[in-house]
């Protein structure tokens, strides 16, 4: 039997998310390379990218994002049954992430916690993780988080984009402000990035992540999705797809069908960089942000490896009650920044040799 | 730092889990067992409270020669805040131009990392504040 | 209890002596002041060490038994501790060498300070200073001792209109004075232009703001005042020795601007010695940070709250001002052995009432106090002393 059919009146209760405040551009980092800035930029579609302070990891933004999300709802944290963190630069190869996370909102210790790692998807595998323990009744809220504080090696394309941020999503029955109607996912084993255990930086297949990879399975994810659900591109007012760059997401999304104007809400990269395991999951917070009762949206995760995660969701009439002023929009996260030259960048994200 | 020393202590690095004086109300963080002030009468009466997270700048410094652990994000600033239940913190503020700093200006706490054992050793979390 | 006076004094050059381990130091101190009181060491019936961070600095504790040990007092078996009270160890093992005297447990006793600063790299002197202060929650915060002092000066400019020059005339009028002192660490004068130009540590506190690292030791023998006569030296008599206390953090103070455990231990201190603030000739201020300075001669009662930094800006504790503050250079210009201070500054005074001080003689001085700091205020010792 395929996998996501759920109850159907499981969503997202409050969501909220988090960007650091600092940013390089393209231009800066093909300066130190000897590369065309120009070129980069406007090959990735990326204009600047977000850069963590060394006090901020995974542990810091999903404790941010978090928080956020729980500003904006009126949710006991002692609710909440689980909490999933989902990245592929946690802190601790050894030791979750979530347990900090868990106790940094105040959660109560009998809760169940695991972090996920799925190259860009994992925060996107535990908001279906926990839509299938409160669909059974396992847990009343279960706390859903994408975040990375992704490494790209120097000088590799990856530094381009490779940038820091975080979504969280607590999903829920009660007070759901968008249902997902249907959740599926398209997996396959396809080497096009990793990184193995112990190394810095990851790898990646070049022009392998393309068609095989990122095309295949978000175009399929999405195609057999709209299939079950009997839509089509039309039926939905906002489209947000996995952003490795500015450029995959655009032409996936028009080679589906879809329409400038249904995709660009949810185009954060361009901004930020790659956010990794938040990539989909800031992009639908900022539609989120926006989105009025009744309209639909399209989310597609994609993970490298490779799968995709796909999510039909529906604005409820709750978005009218929901206190959204209650914690920054991604429009705000985005603009409140300060650049870098590449020399601080380097210091900030521990490229730098330092004496132990 | 062996960690149980930072562990014990992680409800109010993450949370400013404080004590109340129930006898005079006076709020203190971190928690103690005694009110310096009720002394005797407030034995048995002091009860957890947390703090909102929310207060003003009393004083601050940019700090040039740092502590080792904050070598990475020197300069940096300290500041004392006074929060809104009256008791002060010690603690750094982040995302913000040293320009903008003034006394009373108005902060609000977030989770960073304040020093790790090392690069194979436990990393410790707590409280900064920021511009609100 | 008794009186209680100096008779013999002692003490090393502070600075970065190199050659010289904790052992040599406090050894020469001893001896100096030994052979100044002109007793044989047979006479020592107890030690008392001040002395901060022997534990983090050089991983030696047992400094009472070290001490006596290399002062060739071993086979003597006499009783030997170490005090600490952060930067007041030097000052509380004086106290303590006091009250065994007054009480007349003792007749004559030894006390010492002293610290090696510089067998430890400079990125780990932050770690020890803050030693002093709450580590466990202002230390893992990120704050330095200089930067808790600069939050205290900048509030002292806040509330009461102190100015940059007002705290940089604090450090010129220390290397003026240390600048005729042969065991100073800084034996030159700087000019307000430097201090003001120093590299920030923390603002707007500079490094010329900031005692230094050293290296050093000091030492007192001490015994009952009706038997001074029959010792080498003038006796100085102790005319009052208080302490006070206050919270370890500064987050827990009710004001940043004045130091509580200042007031009420100089407070305590003029009332057993029957004389006023204004009495007081010559006066050894803990002066860590040039704002500790300000705050103390303000907490001494020198001065009006608020008017420490113009005091100092206008020359009134200059040599032979209205009250001649750190003749010695200070810890500024003299150096800062955190143990060895409180020591060094009853040394200087001693000095001073003999009339022993050189070119940087106080006339007729009569009256001296010693204030000895832990920490941002922690700990205050404060002694008075008179000609006998």
């Amino acid at each position: 039997m395929m996998f996501g059919h759920g109850e159907k009146d499981v969503g997202i209760v409050t969501y909220g998310a988090y960007i650091p405040r600092f940013r390089i551009l393209p231009e800066e980092i093909a300066r130190v390379w000897g590369e065309n800035g120009e070129a980069m930029k406007n090959g990735l579609m990326i204009f600047s990218k977000s850069v963590p302070y060394p006090d901020e990891d995974v542990i810091t933004i999903s404790v941010e994002a978090a928080r956020n999300a729980l500003a904006r709802a009126d949710l006991d944290p002692e609710e909440i049954g689980a909490v999933y963190v989902g990245s592929e630069s946690h802190p601790y190869a050894v030791k979750p992430s979530g347990t900090i996370v868990a106790e940094a909102i105040g959660a109560s210790h009998f809760i169940t916690v695991a972090d996920y790692e799925f190259a860009c998807k994992a925060g996107t595998a535990a908001m279906q993780t926990s839509m299938g323990l409160v669909s059974s009744g396992m847990a009343k809220y279960s706390l859903a988080i994408g975040a990375d504080t992704s490494q790209g090696a120097p000088g590799d394309a990856l530094e381009y984009s490779a940038s820091a941020g975080g979504a969280a999503f607590i999903i829920g029955k009660e007070g759901v402000i968008a249902r997902i109607n249907r959740t599926l996912s398209f997996t396959s084993d396809t080497p096009d990035f990793w990184r193995r255990e112990g190394q810095p930086y990851p790898s990646h297949g070049g022009r392998f992540t393309g068609e095989p990879a990122y095309f295949r399975h978000v175009a399929t994810c999405a195609g057999e999705l709209m299939k079950v659900q009997g839509t089509q591109p039309s039926d939905y007012d906002f489209a947000v797809f996995h952003q490795p760059n500015g450029k995959f997401p655009t032409r996936v999304a028009q080679q589906l069908g879809f329409e400038k104007k249904q995709y660009e809400t949810g185009l954060t990269t361009p901004y930020i960089g790659n956010t990794y395991s938040a990539s989909m999951m800031i992009g639908l917070s900022a539609i989120l942000d926006v989105a009025k009762p009744g309209q639909k949206v399209l989310g597609v995760a994609f993970g490298s490896g490779a799968g995709s995660d796909a999510f039909d969701i529906t604005i409820t009439d709750e978005m009218e009650n929901y206190n959204k002023a209650a914690a920054p929009t991604v429009k705000s996260l985005v603009e409140r920044s300060e650049l870098l030259d590449y020399g601080r960048y380097a210091k900030f994200k521990g490229k730098i040799v330092m004496k132990e | 730092m062996a960690n149980p020393r930072y562990w014990r202590e992680n409800p109010s690095r993450y949370n400013l889990i404080g004590k109340r004086c129930e006898n005079c109300g006076t709020v203190h963080f971190p928690p103690r067992e005694i009110c310096p002030k009720c002394r005797r009468k407030s034995i048995g009466k002091m009860k957890s409270h947390k703090l909102s997270g929310r207060g003003k700048v009393y004083s601050f410094t940019i700090v040039h020669e740092p502590m080792p652990d904050f070598s990475l994000m020197k300069p940096y600033i300290m500041a004392m805040v006074e929060m809104e239940e009256g008791v002060r913190l010690t603690g750094q503020i982040v995302d913000c131009e040293p320009a903008r700093l003034s006394i009373g200006m108005e902060v609000e706490a977030t989770l960073r990392k304040l020093g790790q054992e090392g690069s194979s050793g436990i990393i410790r979390y707590g409280y900064k504040f920021r511009p609100r | 209890m008794r009186e209680v006076a100096i008779i013999g004094i002692g003490d090393t050059r502070f600075g970065e002596l190199w050659e010289h381990s904790l052992r040599d130091i406090g050894m020469q101190a001893g001896l100096n002041a030994v052979s100044d009181a002109g007793i044989a060491g047979e006479q020592i019936e107890a030690l008392y060490i001040g002395n901060m961070a022997a534990g983090s600095l050089i991983d030696q504790e047992h400094l009472g038994a070290l001490v006596s040990d290399y002062s060739g007092l071993s086979q003597l078996h006499i009783p030997a501790v170490r005090i600490e009270a952060a930067g007041a160890s030097g000052g509380m093992a004086l106290r303590e060498g006091y009250l065994a005297v007054a009480s007349g447990l003792h007749d004559v006793v030894m006390v010492a300070g002293a610290e090696k600063m510089t067998d430890v790299t400079d990125e780990e002197i932050p770690m020890v200073q803050m030693a002093g202060g709450d580590q466990q929650w202002e230390g893992i915060a990120g704050a330095t001792m200089p930067s808790l002092f600069a939050m205290m000066a900048r509030r002292h400019m806040h509330e009461y209109g102190t100015t940059r020059e007002q705290l940089a005339s604090v450090p010129v009028k220390n290397h003026k004075n240390g600048a005729l002192n042969k065991q100073a660490q800084y034996q030159r004068a700087i000019t307000m232009e430097t201090v003001l130009k120093s590299p920030v540590v923390a603002d707007p506190l500079g490094v010329f703001d900031c005692a230094p690292v050293s290296d050093g030791a000091a030492a007192l023998i001490l015994a009952p005042a009706d038997a001074a006569g029959k010792y080498a030296q003038e006796a100085i008599r102790i005319a009052a020795s208080a302490a006070a206390t206050d919270t370890l953090a500064l987050q827990h103070r009710e004001s940043l601007t004045r130091m509580d455990s200042v007031k009420v231990a100089s407070t305590k201190a003029y009332r057993t010695a029957g004389v006023n603030p204004k009495d007081i000739d010559v006066a050894e201020i803990h002066d860590s940070y040039s704002i500790a300075e300000i705050m103390s001669i303000e907490d001494l009662g020198f001065f009006e709250k608020g008017r420490g930094g113009p005091a100092t800006l206008e020359g009134m504790t200059e040599i032979n001002g209205v009250v001649s503050v750190n003749t010695s250079g200070g810890l500024k210009a003299r150096g800062d052995p955190m143990g060895a201070t409180g020591v060094a500054q009853a040394v200087e005074i001693a000095r001073q009432l003999r009339g022993k001080a050189d070119k940087r003689q106080v006339t007729d001085a009569e009256v001296g106090l010693s204030l000895n700091v832990g920490g941002t205020g922690g700990t205050s010792v404060v002694h008075i002393f008179r000609r006998a």
